[in-house]
Protein backbone atom coordinates (compact mmCIF):
# COMPACT_ATOMS: atom_id res chain seq x y z
CA UNK A 1 0.00 0.00 0.00
CA UNK A 2 1.10 3.50 -0.77
CA UNK A 3 1.61 4.46 2.84
CA UNK A 4 3.72 1.59 4.07
CA UNK A 5 6.92 2.76 5.67
CA UNK A 6 9.50 2.96 2.91
CA UNK A 7 12.33 0.45 3.28
CA UNK A 8 15.08 2.83 2.26
CA UNK A 9 16.43 5.51 4.53
CA UNK A 10 14.28 8.29 3.14
CA UNK A 11 12.12 8.67 6.20
CA UNK A 12 15.11 8.75 8.48
CA UNK A 13 16.21 12.05 7.06
CA UNK A 14 12.64 13.29 6.74
CA UNK A 15 11.20 13.99 3.33
CA UNK A 16 11.50 17.49 1.96
CA UNK A 17 8.00 18.76 1.44
CA UNK A 18 7.56 22.10 -0.26
CA UNK A 19 6.90 24.57 2.56
CA UNK A 20 9.43 24.92 5.34
CA UNK A 21 8.75 23.31 8.69
CA UNK A 22 10.96 23.90 11.67
CA UNK A 23 14.01 21.69 12.10
CA UNK A 24 13.08 18.33 13.60
CA UNK A 25 9.43 18.55 12.53
CA UNK A 26 7.72 16.38 9.97
CA UNK A 27 4.34 16.22 8.41
CA UNK A 28 2.17 13.16 8.78
CA UNK A 29 3.15 10.74 6.09
CA UNK A 30 1.71 7.38 7.00
CA UNK A 31 -0.41 5.76 9.68
CA UNK A 32 0.89 3.13 12.12
CA UNK A 33 -1.92 1.18 13.77
CA UNK A 34 -4.88 0.92 11.46
CA UNK A 35 -8.41 -0.41 11.42
CA UNK A 36 -9.92 -1.73 8.23
CA UNK A 37 -13.40 -1.36 6.72
CA UNK A 38 -16.53 -0.08 8.43
CA UNK A 39 -19.94 -0.47 6.79
CA UNK A 40 -23.22 1.18 7.66
CA UNK A 41 -26.74 1.44 6.29
CA UNK A 42 -30.09 3.03 7.11
CA UNK A 43 -32.91 0.70 8.03
CA UNK A 44 -36.46 1.05 9.30
CA UNK A 45 -35.73 2.07 12.90
CA UNK A 46 -32.49 3.94 12.36
CA UNK A 47 -28.94 3.18 11.30
CA UNK A 48 -26.90 0.01 11.61
CA UNK A 49 -23.10 0.00 11.59
CA UNK A 50 -20.61 -2.86 11.67
CA UNK A 51 -16.89 -3.56 11.52
CA UNK A 52 -14.35 -6.03 12.75
CA UNK A 53 -12.47 -5.61 16.00
CA UNK A 54 -8.96 -5.75 14.56
CA UNK A 55 -6.19 -3.18 14.35
CA UNK A 56 -3.11 -3.91 12.24
CA UNK A 57 0.44 -2.70 12.63
CA UNK A 58 1.50 -2.68 9.04
CA UNK A 59 1.03 -6.26 7.86
CA UNK A 60 0.80 -7.68 11.39
CA UNK A 61 -2.64 -8.26 12.91
CA UNK A 62 -1.52 -6.72 16.17
CA UNK A 63 -4.68 -6.00 18.18
CA UNK A 64 -7.73 -8.19 18.02
CA UNK A 65 -10.22 -6.67 20.45
CA UNK A 66 -10.53 -3.08 19.39
CA UNK A 67 -13.81 -1.18 19.41
CA UNK A 68 -13.96 0.92 16.28
CA UNK A 69 -17.59 2.00 16.69
CA UNK A 70 -18.60 4.29 19.52
CA UNK A 71 -21.71 6.17 20.59
CA UNK A 72 -21.68 9.97 20.40
CA UNK A 73 -24.13 11.88 22.54
CA UNK A 74 -27.68 10.58 22.59
CA UNK A 75 -28.33 10.44 18.90
CA UNK A 76 -25.29 9.20 16.99
CA UNK A 77 -22.74 6.49 16.31
CA UNK A 78 -19.26 6.99 14.89
CA UNK A 79 -17.20 4.30 13.18
CA UNK A 80 -13.64 4.76 12.03
CA UNK A 81 -11.09 3.07 9.85
CA UNK A 82 -7.49 4.21 9.52
CA UNK A 83 -5.11 5.33 12.24
CA UNK A 84 -6.52 4.21 15.55
CA UNK A 85 -4.75 6.82 17.68
CA UNK A 86 -6.30 9.55 15.54
CA UNK A 87 -9.69 7.97 16.17
CA UNK A 88 -9.01 8.14 19.89
CA UNK A 89 -8.16 11.82 19.53
CA UNK A 90 -11.36 12.42 17.60
CA UNK A 91 -13.30 10.70 20.37
CA UNK A 92 -11.75 13.12 22.85
CA UNK A 93 -12.85 16.10 20.75
CA UNK A 94 -16.33 14.65 20.54
CA UNK A 95 -16.33 14.04 24.27
CA UNK A 96 -15.62 17.72 24.93
CA UNK A 97 -18.29 18.69 22.46
CA UNK A 98 -21.01 16.43 23.80
CA UNK A 99 -20.16 17.22 27.41
CA UNK A 100 -20.50 20.96 27.02
CA UNK A 101 -23.62 20.44 24.97
CA UNK A 102 -25.07 18.28 27.74
CA UNK A 103 -24.12 20.76 30.46
CA UNK A 104 -26.21 23.47 28.86
CA UNK A 105 -29.26 21.45 29.87
CA UNK A 106 -31.41 23.68 27.73
CA UNK A 107 -33.44 21.21 25.75
CA UNK A 108 -31.10 21.34 22.75
CA UNK A 109 -28.76 18.53 21.83
CA UNK A 110 -26.26 17.86 19.06
CA UNK A 111 -27.73 15.67 16.38
CA UNK A 112 -25.83 13.52 13.86
CA UNK A 113 -25.92 16.29 11.24
CA UNK A 114 -24.23 18.75 13.59
CA UNK A 115 -21.58 16.23 14.65
CA UNK A 116 -20.87 15.33 11.03
CA UNK A 117 -20.54 18.96 10.07
CA UNK A 118 -18.20 19.59 13.00
CA UNK A 119 -16.01 16.62 12.09
CA UNK A 120 -15.90 17.73 8.47
CA UNK A 121 -14.56 21.12 9.57
CA UNK A 122 -11.94 19.46 11.77
CA UNK A 123 -10.80 16.99 9.10
CA UNK A 124 -10.62 19.56 6.34
CA UNK A 125 -8.76 22.08 8.45
CA UNK A 126 -6.20 19.48 9.49
CA UNK A 127 -5.75 18.46 5.85
CA UNK A 128 -5.04 22.05 4.92
CA UNK A 129 -2.25 22.12 7.49
CA UNK A 130 -0.75 18.97 5.95
CA UNK A 131 -1.31 17.24 9.26
CA UNK A 132 -4.36 15.06 8.70
CA UNK A 133 -6.21 12.82 11.07
CA UNK A 134 -5.68 9.67 9.07
CA UNK A 135 -9.20 8.27 9.23
CA UNK A 136 -12.32 7.59 7.27
CA UNK A 137 -15.23 8.27 9.59
CA UNK A 138 -18.83 7.14 9.31
CA UNK A 139 -21.39 9.11 11.29
CA UNK A 140 -24.88 7.69 11.68
CA UNK A 141 -27.82 8.67 13.85
CA UNK A 142 -31.50 9.40 14.35
CA UNK A 143 -32.86 12.68 15.62
CA UNK A 144 -36.31 14.10 15.94
CA UNK A 145 -36.64 16.96 13.49
CA UNK A 146 -39.59 19.25 12.86
CA UNK A 147 -40.90 16.70 10.36
CA UNK A 148 -40.58 13.67 12.63
CA UNK A 149 -37.76 11.20 13.16
CA UNK A 150 -34.98 11.78 10.70
CA UNK A 151 -32.32 9.15 10.00
CA UNK A 152 -28.88 10.43 9.09
CA UNK A 153 -25.86 8.66 7.64
CA UNK A 154 -22.76 10.41 6.40
CA UNK A 155 -19.05 9.98 6.01
CA UNK A 156 -15.96 12.18 6.08
CA UNK A 157 -12.40 11.17 5.32
CA UNK A 158 -8.89 12.44 5.94
CA UNK A 159 -8.96 14.94 3.11
CA UNK A 160 -12.29 16.38 4.17
CA UNK A 161 -14.45 14.79 1.47
CA UNK A 162 -17.87 14.32 2.98
CA UNK A 163 -21.32 13.20 1.84
CA UNK A 164 -24.55 11.59 3.02
CA UNK A 165 -25.98 8.34 1.70
CA UNK A 166 -28.30 5.48 2.53
CA UNK A 167 -25.37 3.06 2.78
CA UNK A 168 -21.69 3.82 3.30
CA UNK A 169 -18.46 1.85 3.59
CA UNK A 170 -14.83 2.75 4.20
CA UNK A 171 -11.59 1.23 2.98
CA UNK A 172 -11.96 -2.11 1.26
CA UNK A 173 -15.66 -1.93 1.97
CA UNK A 174 -15.89 0.61 -0.84
CA UNK A 175 -14.82 -2.03 -3.33
CA UNK A 176 -16.29 -5.19 -1.84
CA UNK A 177 -19.34 -4.14 0.17
CA UNK A 178 -20.79 -1.22 -1.74
CA UNK A 179 -21.63 -3.27 -4.85
CA UNK A 180 -23.60 -5.68 -2.65
CA UNK A 181 -25.33 -2.83 -0.83
CA UNK A 182 -26.23 -1.09 -4.06
CA UNK A 183 -27.82 -4.28 -5.35
CA UNK A 184 -29.65 -5.35 -2.20
CA UNK A 185 -30.36 -2.33 0.02
CA UNK A 186 -34.00 -1.26 0.25
CA UNK A 187 -35.81 1.48 2.10
CA UNK A 188 -37.19 0.44 5.52
CA UNK A 189 -35.52 -2.93 6.00
CA UNK A 190 -36.22 -4.62 9.31
CA UNK A 191 -33.39 -5.03 11.78
CA UNK A 192 -33.06 -8.73 10.97
CA UNK A 193 -32.91 -8.05 7.22
CA UNK A 194 -30.34 -5.31 7.78
CA UNK A 195 -28.15 -7.60 9.90
CA UNK A 196 -28.28 -10.30 7.23
CA UNK A 197 -27.20 -7.85 4.57
CA UNK A 198 -24.43 -6.50 6.77
CA UNK A 199 -23.18 -10.01 7.56
CA UNK A 200 -23.11 -10.84 3.88
CA UNK A 201 -20.79 -7.86 3.32
CA UNK A 202 -18.67 -8.63 6.38
CA UNK A 203 -18.17 -12.20 5.19
CA UNK A 204 -16.89 -11.09 1.80
CA UNK A 205 -14.56 -8.66 3.53
CA UNK A 206 -13.35 -11.41 5.84
CA UNK A 207 -12.51 -13.67 2.90
CA UNK A 208 -10.93 -11.06 0.71
CA UNK A 209 -9.41 -8.31 2.93
CA UNK A 210 -6.16 -9.57 4.42
CA UNK A 211 -6.33 -7.10 7.32
CA UNK A 212 -9.75 -8.24 8.54
CA UNK A 213 -10.29 -10.73 11.34
CA UNK A 214 -13.18 -13.03 12.20
CA UNK A 215 -14.50 -11.02 15.12
CA UNK A 216 -17.16 -8.45 14.44
CA UNK A 217 -19.28 -5.91 16.24
CA UNK A 218 -22.64 -4.69 15.06
CA UNK A 219 -24.10 -1.48 16.43
CA UNK A 220 -27.40 0.22 15.92
CA UNK A 221 -28.79 3.65 16.69
CA UNK A 222 -32.51 4.28 17.01
CA UNK A 223 -34.72 6.77 18.79
CA UNK A 224 -34.20 4.69 21.91
CA UNK A 225 -30.46 5.27 21.79
CA UNK A 226 -27.29 3.47 20.78
CA UNK A 227 -26.66 -0.26 21.21
CA UNK A 228 -23.29 -1.83 20.52
CA UNK A 229 -23.60 -5.59 20.52
CA UNK A 230 -20.89 -7.86 21.94
CA UNK A 231 -18.37 -9.23 19.43
CA UNK A 232 -19.12 -12.45 17.60
CA UNK A 233 -17.73 -14.51 14.72
CA UNK A 234 -19.15 -15.55 11.39
CA UNK A 235 -19.11 -19.07 10.07
CA UNK A 236 -16.70 -19.45 7.21
CA UNK A 237 -16.49 -22.18 4.64
CA UNK A 238 -13.12 -23.36 3.44
CA UNK A 239 -14.25 -26.77 2.22
CA UNK A 240 -13.34 -26.26 -1.38
CA UNK A 241 -11.64 -28.99 -3.36
CA UNK A 242 -8.80 -26.69 -4.34
CA UNK A 243 -7.96 -26.17 -0.66
CA UNK A 244 -7.72 -29.92 0.08
CA UNK A 245 -4.19 -30.31 -1.07
CA UNK A 246 -3.08 -26.80 -1.95
CA UNK A 247 0.41 -27.67 -3.09
CA UNK A 248 -0.71 -30.48 -5.42
CA UNK A 249 0.46 -29.61 -8.88
CA UNK A 250 2.51 -26.70 -7.67
CA UNK A 251 5.81 -26.07 -9.36
CA UNK A 252 8.65 -25.57 -6.95
CA UNK A 253 12.28 -26.45 -6.35
CA UNK A 254 11.73 -27.77 -2.94
CA UNK B 1 -29.64 58.20 41.72
CA UNK B 2 -27.38 61.07 42.58
CA UNK B 3 -23.94 62.05 41.41
CA UNK B 4 -21.41 60.72 43.91
CA UNK B 5 -17.74 59.98 44.33
CA UNK B 6 -17.96 56.31 43.29
CA UNK B 7 -19.44 56.72 39.84
CA UNK B 8 -16.49 57.86 37.75
CA UNK B 9 -15.11 54.44 36.80
CA UNK B 10 -16.97 51.30 35.95
CA UNK B 11 -14.32 49.45 37.92
CA UNK B 12 -15.02 51.31 41.15
CA UNK B 13 -17.39 49.74 43.65
CA UNK B 14 -19.49 51.89 45.90
CA UNK B 15 -19.45 51.07 49.63
CA UNK B 16 -22.94 49.69 49.21
CA UNK B 17 -21.67 47.21 46.64
CA UNK B 18 -22.96 48.94 43.52
CA UNK B 19 -21.34 49.72 40.21
CA UNK B 20 -22.86 53.07 39.37
CA UNK B 21 -21.61 53.24 35.80
CA UNK B 22 -23.44 49.99 35.04
CA UNK B 23 -26.59 51.37 36.62
CA UNK B 24 -26.27 54.59 34.62
CA UNK B 25 -25.96 52.48 31.49
CA UNK B 26 -29.26 50.84 32.39
CA UNK B 27 -30.76 54.32 32.66
CA UNK B 28 -29.81 54.87 29.03
CA UNK B 29 -32.00 51.92 28.12
CA UNK B 30 -34.93 53.55 29.87
CA UNK B 31 -34.48 56.66 27.75
CA UNK B 32 -34.81 54.80 24.45
CA UNK B 33 -38.19 54.40 22.79
CA UNK B 34 -40.19 51.37 23.82
CA UNK B 35 -39.80 47.80 22.62
CA UNK B 36 -42.01 44.85 23.42
CA UNK B 37 -41.47 41.11 23.07
CA UNK B 38 -43.79 38.18 23.68
CA UNK B 39 -43.86 34.50 22.85
CA UNK B 40 -46.03 31.44 22.71
CA UNK B 41 -44.74 27.87 22.62
CA UNK B 42 -44.11 28.08 18.91
CA UNK B 43 -43.82 31.76 17.95
CA UNK B 44 -42.08 34.89 19.20
CA UNK B 45 -43.01 38.46 18.31
CA UNK B 46 -41.05 41.69 18.67
CA UNK B 47 -42.55 45.14 18.34
CA UNK B 48 -40.95 48.56 18.63
CA UNK B 49 -42.25 52.11 18.79
CA UNK B 50 -40.51 54.20 16.19
CA UNK B 51 -39.33 57.65 17.11
CA UNK B 52 -38.08 59.87 14.34
CA UNK B 53 -35.87 62.83 15.24
CA UNK B 54 -37.97 65.09 13.05
CA UNK B 55 -40.59 64.85 10.37
CA UNK B 56 -37.88 65.17 7.77
CA UNK B 57 -35.80 62.21 8.94
CA UNK B 58 -36.37 58.49 8.88
CA UNK B 59 -36.79 56.71 12.18
CA UNK B 60 -34.04 54.72 13.83
CA UNK B 61 -33.91 51.01 13.08
CA UNK B 62 -34.62 49.14 16.29
CA UNK B 63 -35.42 45.62 15.11
CA UNK B 64 -32.72 43.51 13.45
CA UNK B 65 -32.75 40.05 11.98
CA UNK B 66 -29.81 38.17 13.44
CA UNK B 67 -30.34 34.82 11.69
CA UNK B 68 -33.17 32.99 10.03
CA UNK B 69 -34.26 31.74 13.40
CA UNK B 70 -33.63 34.80 15.59
CA UNK B 71 -33.81 38.58 15.81
CA UNK B 72 -33.45 41.42 18.30
CA UNK B 73 -35.25 44.60 19.26
CA UNK B 74 -33.24 47.19 21.12
CA UNK B 75 -33.73 50.26 23.26
CA UNK B 76 -31.08 52.77 24.24
CA UNK B 77 -27.98 53.81 22.34
CA UNK B 78 -28.87 52.46 18.92
CA UNK B 79 -25.27 52.72 17.72
CA UNK B 80 -24.25 50.27 20.43
CA UNK B 81 -27.20 48.15 19.41
CA UNK B 82 -26.13 48.08 15.80
CA UNK B 83 -22.65 46.89 16.73
CA UNK B 84 -24.06 44.18 19.00
CA UNK B 85 -26.43 43.03 16.27
CA UNK B 86 -23.46 42.62 13.99
CA UNK B 87 -21.75 40.54 16.70
CA UNK B 88 -24.84 38.36 17.12
CA UNK B 89 -25.05 37.80 13.37
CA UNK B 90 -21.41 36.80 13.32
CA UNK B 91 -21.91 34.30 16.16
CA UNK B 92 -24.88 32.72 14.43
CA UNK B 93 -23.08 32.44 11.12
CA UNK B 94 -19.97 30.91 12.69
CA UNK B 95 -22.03 28.33 14.53
CA UNK B 96 -23.99 27.47 11.39
CA UNK B 97 -20.74 27.08 9.45
CA UNK B 98 -19.26 24.55 11.87
CA UNK B 99 -22.41 22.67 12.89
CA UNK B 100 -24.74 23.23 9.94
CA UNK B 101 -27.45 24.07 12.45
CA UNK B 102 -28.98 27.21 14.03
CA UNK B 103 -27.39 28.50 17.23
CA UNK B 104 -29.81 27.79 20.09
CA UNK B 105 -31.27 31.03 21.44
CA UNK B 106 -30.16 30.48 25.03
CA UNK B 107 -26.56 30.10 23.89
CA UNK B 108 -26.84 33.21 21.72
CA UNK B 109 -28.15 35.20 24.68
CA UNK B 110 -25.30 33.89 26.84
CA UNK B 111 -22.62 35.00 24.38
CA UNK B 112 -24.16 38.44 24.26
CA UNK B 113 -24.32 38.60 28.05
CA UNK B 114 -20.67 37.53 28.38
CA UNK B 115 -19.65 40.24 25.93
CA UNK B 116 -21.58 42.83 27.94
CA UNK B 117 -20.02 41.63 31.18
CA UNK B 118 -16.52 42.24 29.87
CA UNK B 119 -17.33 45.93 29.60
CA UNK B 120 -18.27 46.06 33.25
CA UNK B 121 -14.86 44.85 34.35
CA UNK B 122 -12.35 46.82 32.30
CA UNK B 123 -11.29 50.30 33.31
CA UNK B 124 -10.74 51.35 29.71
CA UNK B 125 -14.20 50.32 28.53
CA UNK B 126 -17.73 51.47 29.18
CA UNK B 127 -20.84 49.30 29.36
CA UNK B 128 -22.99 49.04 26.24
CA UNK B 129 -25.87 51.49 26.61
CA UNK B 130 -28.48 49.30 25.02
CA UNK B 131 -30.95 46.69 26.20
CA UNK B 132 -31.83 43.92 23.77
CA UNK B 133 -34.87 41.73 23.50
CA UNK B 134 -33.60 38.57 21.79
CA UNK B 135 -36.36 36.50 20.22
CA UNK B 136 -35.78 33.22 18.45
CA UNK B 137 -36.76 29.69 17.69
CA UNK B 138 -34.84 26.51 18.36
CA UNK B 139 -35.36 22.83 19.04
CA UNK B 140 -36.99 23.46 22.39
CA UNK B 141 -39.47 26.00 21.04
CA UNK B 142 -39.76 29.78 20.87
CA UNK B 143 -37.76 31.91 23.31
CA UNK B 144 -37.52 35.51 24.43
CA UNK B 145 -34.55 36.85 26.37
CA UNK B 146 -33.76 40.27 27.74
CA UNK B 147 -30.06 41.18 27.78
CA UNK B 148 -29.16 44.25 29.79
CA UNK B 149 -25.97 46.35 29.92
CA UNK B 150 -24.99 44.76 33.23
CA UNK B 151 -24.32 41.45 31.50
CA UNK B 152 -27.37 39.82 33.05
CA UNK B 153 -29.95 38.09 30.96
CA UNK B 154 -33.30 36.52 31.72
CA UNK B 155 -35.83 34.53 29.82
CA UNK B 156 -39.31 35.99 29.58
CA UNK B 157 -42.75 35.05 28.39
CA UNK B 158 -43.34 38.72 27.65
CA UNK B 159 -41.41 41.88 28.40
CA UNK B 160 -41.13 45.56 27.54
CA UNK B 161 -38.19 47.96 27.74
CA UNK B 162 -37.57 51.64 27.01
CA UNK B 163 -39.47 54.76 27.87
CA UNK B 164 -43.03 54.32 29.17
CA UNK B 165 -42.49 50.56 29.04
CA UNK B 166 -44.20 50.24 32.42
CA UNK B 167 -47.52 50.85 30.73
CA UNK B 168 -46.81 48.04 28.30
CA UNK B 169 -45.62 45.76 31.10
CA UNK B 170 -48.82 46.36 33.03
CA UNK B 171 -50.82 45.41 29.97
CA UNK B 172 -48.73 42.28 29.41
CA UNK B 173 -48.85 41.23 33.04
CA UNK B 174 -52.59 40.95 32.84
CA UNK B 175 -52.53 38.56 29.91
CA UNK B 176 -49.24 36.65 29.71
CA UNK B 177 -50.48 33.48 31.41
CA UNK B 178 -52.35 32.42 28.30
CA UNK B 179 -49.57 33.24 25.86
CA UNK B 180 -48.19 29.69 25.56
CA UNK B 181 -51.22 28.69 23.52
CA UNK B 182 -51.71 31.92 21.60
CA UNK B 183 -51.82 31.87 17.82
CA UNK B 184 -49.35 34.10 15.99
CA UNK B 185 -52.16 36.50 15.14
CA UNK B 186 -53.10 36.88 18.79
CA UNK B 187 -49.46 37.48 19.74
CA UNK B 188 -49.19 40.20 17.11
CA UNK B 189 -52.32 41.91 18.33
CA UNK B 190 -51.15 41.93 21.93
CA UNK B 191 -47.73 43.21 20.89
CA UNK B 192 -49.34 46.09 19.04
CA UNK B 193 -51.67 46.78 21.94
CA UNK B 194 -48.71 46.86 24.30
CA UNK B 195 -46.88 49.33 22.08
CA UNK B 196 -50.02 51.40 21.89
CA UNK B 197 -49.95 51.68 25.69
CA UNK B 198 -46.53 53.31 25.48
CA UNK B 199 -47.64 55.91 23.00
CA UNK B 200 -49.75 57.66 25.63
CA UNK B 201 -52.71 58.71 23.55
CA UNK B 202 -50.86 59.16 20.27
CA UNK B 203 -52.54 57.18 17.51
CA UNK B 204 -50.93 53.87 16.61
CA UNK B 205 -50.22 53.66 12.89
CA UNK B 206 -47.92 51.56 10.76
CA UNK B 207 -45.51 54.48 10.53
CA UNK B 208 -44.79 54.67 14.24
CA UNK B 209 -44.25 51.00 14.98
CA UNK B 210 -42.23 48.04 13.68
CA UNK B 211 -43.24 44.41 14.02
CA UNK B 212 -41.38 41.15 13.49
CA UNK B 213 -42.22 37.49 14.04
CA UNK B 214 -40.46 34.12 14.01
CA UNK B 215 -41.94 30.71 14.64
CA UNK B 216 -42.75 27.16 13.67
CA UNK B 217 -46.08 26.10 12.20
CA UNK B 218 -47.91 23.01 13.42
CA UNK B 219 -46.72 20.96 10.48
CA UNK B 220 -43.11 21.67 11.41
CA UNK B 221 -42.20 24.21 8.74
CA UNK B 222 -40.23 27.12 10.09
CA UNK B 223 -41.38 30.68 9.46
CA UNK B 224 -38.06 32.56 9.46
CA UNK B 225 -37.59 35.81 11.34
CA UNK B 226 -38.96 38.63 9.27
CA UNK B 227 -40.35 42.12 9.66
CA UNK B 228 -43.99 42.52 8.84
CA UNK B 229 -44.49 45.17 6.17
CA UNK B 230 -46.21 48.44 6.90
CA UNK B 231 -49.29 47.68 4.82
CA UNK B 232 -50.06 44.52 6.78
CA UNK B 233 -49.42 46.27 10.07
CA UNK B 234 -51.94 48.93 9.09
CA UNK B 235 -54.48 46.25 8.17
CA UNK B 236 -54.03 44.61 11.57
CA UNK B 237 -54.30 47.93 13.39
CA UNK B 238 -57.45 48.75 11.45
CA UNK B 239 -59.06 45.42 12.26
CA UNK B 240 -58.12 45.81 15.93
CA UNK B 241 -59.76 49.22 16.05
CA UNK B 242 -62.84 47.94 14.25
CA UNK B 243 -63.14 45.13 16.79
CA UNK B 244 -62.93 47.66 19.61
CA UNK B 245 -65.66 49.89 18.18
CA UNK B 246 -68.29 47.16 17.92
CA UNK B 247 -69.82 46.50 21.36
CA UNK B 248 -67.88 43.89 23.32
CA UNK B 249 -70.95 42.22 24.93
CA UNK B 250 -73.14 41.42 21.94
CA UNK B 251 -76.26 41.80 24.10
CA UNK B 252 -78.42 42.41 21.05
CA UNK B 253 -76.93 40.31 18.31
CA UNK B 254 -78.46 41.52 15.11
CA UNK B 255 -77.87 39.69 11.88
CA UNK B 256 -76.88 42.89 10.07
CA UNK B 257 -74.13 43.57 12.59
CA UNK B 258 -72.68 40.11 12.09
CA UNK B 259 -72.67 40.62 8.35
CA UNK B 260 -70.81 43.88 8.84
CA UNK B 261 -68.15 42.12 10.84
CA UNK B 262 -67.78 39.71 7.95
CA UNK B 263 -66.91 42.50 5.54
CA UNK B 264 -64.21 43.95 7.79
CA UNK B 265 -60.46 43.64 7.06
CA UNK B 266 -59.63 40.31 5.45
CA UNK B 267 -58.39 37.54 7.75
CA UNK B 268 -54.69 37.86 8.21
CA UNK B 269 -52.34 35.51 6.52
CA UNK B 270 -49.29 35.91 8.69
Amino acid sequence: MAWQQPMDGSHASGSKVAAADGPGTQRTQYPYVTGTSVIALKYKDGVIMACDTGASYGSTLRYKSVERIKAVGKHSLIGASGEFSDFQEILRYLDELTLSDHMWDDGNSLGPKEVHSYLTRVMYNRRNKFDPLWNSLILGGVKKGPKGEEKYLGMVNMIGTHFEENHIATGFGNHLAIPILRAEWREDMTFEEAVKLVEKCLLVLLYRDRSSINKFQIAKITTEGATIYPPYSLKTNWGFAAFENPSKGAVGSW
Amino acid sequence: MFRNQYDTDVTTWSPAGRLFQVEYAMEAVKQGSACVGLRSRTHAVLAAANKAASELSSHQRKVFRVADHAGVALAGLTADGRVLSRFLRSECINHAFVYDAPLPVSRLALRLADKAQVCTQRSWKRPYGVGLLVAGLDESGAHLYYNCPSGNYFEYQAFAIGSRSQAAKTFLERKFKGYDDYTPEQLIRDALSAIKETLQGEKLTSSNCTLAIVGRKDDGTVEPFEMIDAKRIQEIIDSMEAAEETPVAAAEPSSTQEEDKGTDAAPMDI
